[in-house]
């Protein structure tokens, strides 16, 4: 078995290129993936304190992320799919009628 | 793990299970009687919040602790469910006219704000990390269907998208800081991780500490604390009013009851680490907030940074960690329910050529012409910018009490100015409302359940002071927790 801190430092490398992603990138799809990315590296860490702890609460948590990413893709589409509908492109700094 | 379910574990999810019932029926009906659900879905889920806030209260003094350990009850869930379910009837009643007059379609809103109220009460009786996230999730996807409801307005494109993304992002932070506090305690669990936190090798652990980090970042987003709050502005904004007013009230205590149960419940002994964190969010979050909102002429933005204001208070009572601390903070979510509320009732019931009439100058002589709604809105003014005698100067005395027993003099400065400086702009509002003659008046419709909503939102903003004796004897037995 390979030591825990290789899984944690890849958890920890995904981790921040989702956050970066987010950060950077204009485009709402990409955010989004940036952050299945940031969803999918606490998995990884998940999985692996599960594993190296021998305890299985890890394994459960891993399954109610997934659920919850899958539900939240279902909303999230929608809302970019209405925005789309109404002005054919999605780019977030067009997105601007509001000064935040 | 093993999660044992005895039949009494149901008992504490009785609110919970009313309030799904009454939305799936509110989708039923809307299913197969689109008229009748027009008319009557305000209505239903009027009823079934009544009947959640009577089950609450009927869990009241009887701690219970079920489904191995995930749900707890204990008084101060209890106190800040009905903060929660008090902002949900209120919201409901400000609805009736405003989707009606919006054209949303009422069901799937009603389901939704039901669904998303689900969401609030299961995040304030988590007793576990993992709880914590899944009921964020289920009250934040409901609430971002809600922000982007009006599809055909921009506005609220635009917003819904940019609460997804944030929403979502800080969702993804939180998860994983508790990811890094499951690998540094072995548990998610709030009571094992207080048990653990007890050896000092764990103390010291910098994987604990990163973690407790990130949860903290991701609940600040909820609160919307400074820094965290860049998207309250925009959403409040955006979204259809009376979604904004449910959001201000029942994200934000359901967010902030989570808070305490992380910072202190379950890391009361990680104090003197998280302290400054907490410090400096809260002071951040008192002056950006008041001073931004100085800026500001459109009425919705104004309550979106006032509520980011409101947030920095409840961190200073946070922050001190003490008995008065955890006492005022449901007594402050109630009274900011009722105020804040109230507030929003207003500005549904101003419109101008069919649309909400959000600028500042629109509300110039509403009391020569509606002296009751402009009365009103400056006591609810009043009650925000923390002047007696309103619960808003009540809660504030409390959070300063806090403040004063935990040493935090500092802090308590902070307060005490941004809350001067606060009443610049609230009193703003009032001077317009009764000082300055209208050029145009708006059209002002107050419609009966809304006229009910500002009476009863009053009557509780004035009842908190007179009578705090009464929501202090209950948050008593709450500061026993401690």
């Amino acid at each position: 078995m390979l030591p825990a801190h290789y899984y944690l430092m890849l958890s920890a490398v995904l981790f921040t290129t989702g956050t970066l992603g987010v950060l950077i990138r204009r485009n709402p799809i990409i955010m989004f993936m940036s952050i299945e990315l940031m969803l999918n590296a606490a998995n990884l860490a998940f999985i692996t304190f599960s594993r190296y702890q021998r305890s299985l609460d890890g394994h459960i948590f891993v399954f109610i992320i997934m659920t919850v990413a899958a539900a939240e893709v279902a909303v999230g589409l929608g809302i970019i799919i209405s925005i789309f509908r109404t002005r054919t492109d999605i780019n977030i700094d067009d997105l601007n009628i509001m000064k935040g | 793990m093993r999660i044992p379910v005895d039949p009494s574990d149901w008992l504490i999810l009785i609110p919970e299970f009313i309030l799904l019932g009454t939305a799936i029926a509110i989708l039923m009906i809307d299913a197969f009687a689109k008229a009748a659900s027009d008319r009557s879905s305000p209505w239903i889920s009027l009823a079934g919040t009544a009947g959640a806030i009577v089950a609450a209260v009927f869990l009241w003094g009887n701690p219970l602790s079920g489904f191995g350990g995930m749900i707890v009850n204990d008084d101060f869930g209890v106190l800040v469910s009905t903060a929660i379910l008090t902002g949900t009837a209120l919201a409901v009643l400000i609805s009736v006219d405003y989707v009606r007059r919006e054209e949303l379609p009422a069901g799937e809103y009603y389901a939704l704000i039901l669904l998303s109220t689900i969401g609030m009460l299961l995040m304030v009786s988590s007793a576990n990390l993992i709880m914590i996230f899944l009921s964020l999730e289920v009250l934040s996807i409901a609430l971002y269907v809600l922000t982007g409801f009006a599809r055909m307005r921009p506005r609220s494109q635009e917003a819904g998208m940019k609460y997804f993304l944030l929403g979502s992002f800080s969702a993804a932070i939180l998860v994983y800081g508790v990811a890094l506090i499951y690998g540094a305690t072995g548990t998610v669990d709030l009571q094992s991780i207080a048990d653990e936190l007890i050896s000092p090798g764990v103390l010291g652990n910098p994987v604990l500490l990163a973690g407790a980090g990130l949860v903290l970042v991701g609940l600040g987003f909820k609160v919307a604390a400074v820094p965290f709050q860049m998207w309250t502005p925009d959403v409040y904004e955006g979204a259809p009013s009376t979604v904004a007013a449910f959001m201000s009230i029942g994200s934000k205590a359901a967010a902030f009851a989570a808070l305490v149960r992380v910072l202190i419940f379950a890391m009361g002994g990680l104090r003197p680490e998280w302290l400054a964190a907490v410090w400096v969010i809260a002071a951040l979050t008192m002056t950006v907030g008041n001073l931004v909102a100085i800026a500001q002429d459109n009425i919705k933005r104004m309550l979106a940074y006032s509520s980011i204001a409101h947030a920095g208070y409840i961190l200073v009572a946070v922050a001190a960690a003490n008995r008065l601390g955890l006492q005022s903070i449901p007594f402050y979510l109630i009274a900011y329910a009722f105020m804040n509320l109230g507030a929003w009732a207003v500005v549904t019931a101003v419109t101008r050529k069919g649309e909400e009439a959000v600028g500042l100058s629109d509300y110039s002589g509403l009391f020569w012409s509606h002296p009751v709604l402009a009365g009103s809105m400056g006591l609810f003014m009043f009650a925000l910018a923390g002047i007696p005698p309103t619960a808003g100067f009540t809660a504030k005395i409390y959070v300063f009490m806090a403040a004063v027993a935990a040493d935090m003099i500092g802090l308590l400065i902070i307060a005490i100015v941004t809350t001067i400086i606060s009443a610049y702009f609230y009193l703003r509002v009032t001077v317009i409302m009764f000082m300055e003659r209208p050029a145009e008046p708006p059209v002002v419709t107050v419609p009966t359940p809304l006229a009910v909503a500002i009476a009863v939102a009053a009557a509780g903003t004035i009842w908190l002071f007179l009578f705090p004796g009464v929501t202090q004897s209950f948050t008593d037995t709450v500061a026993r927790l401690l």
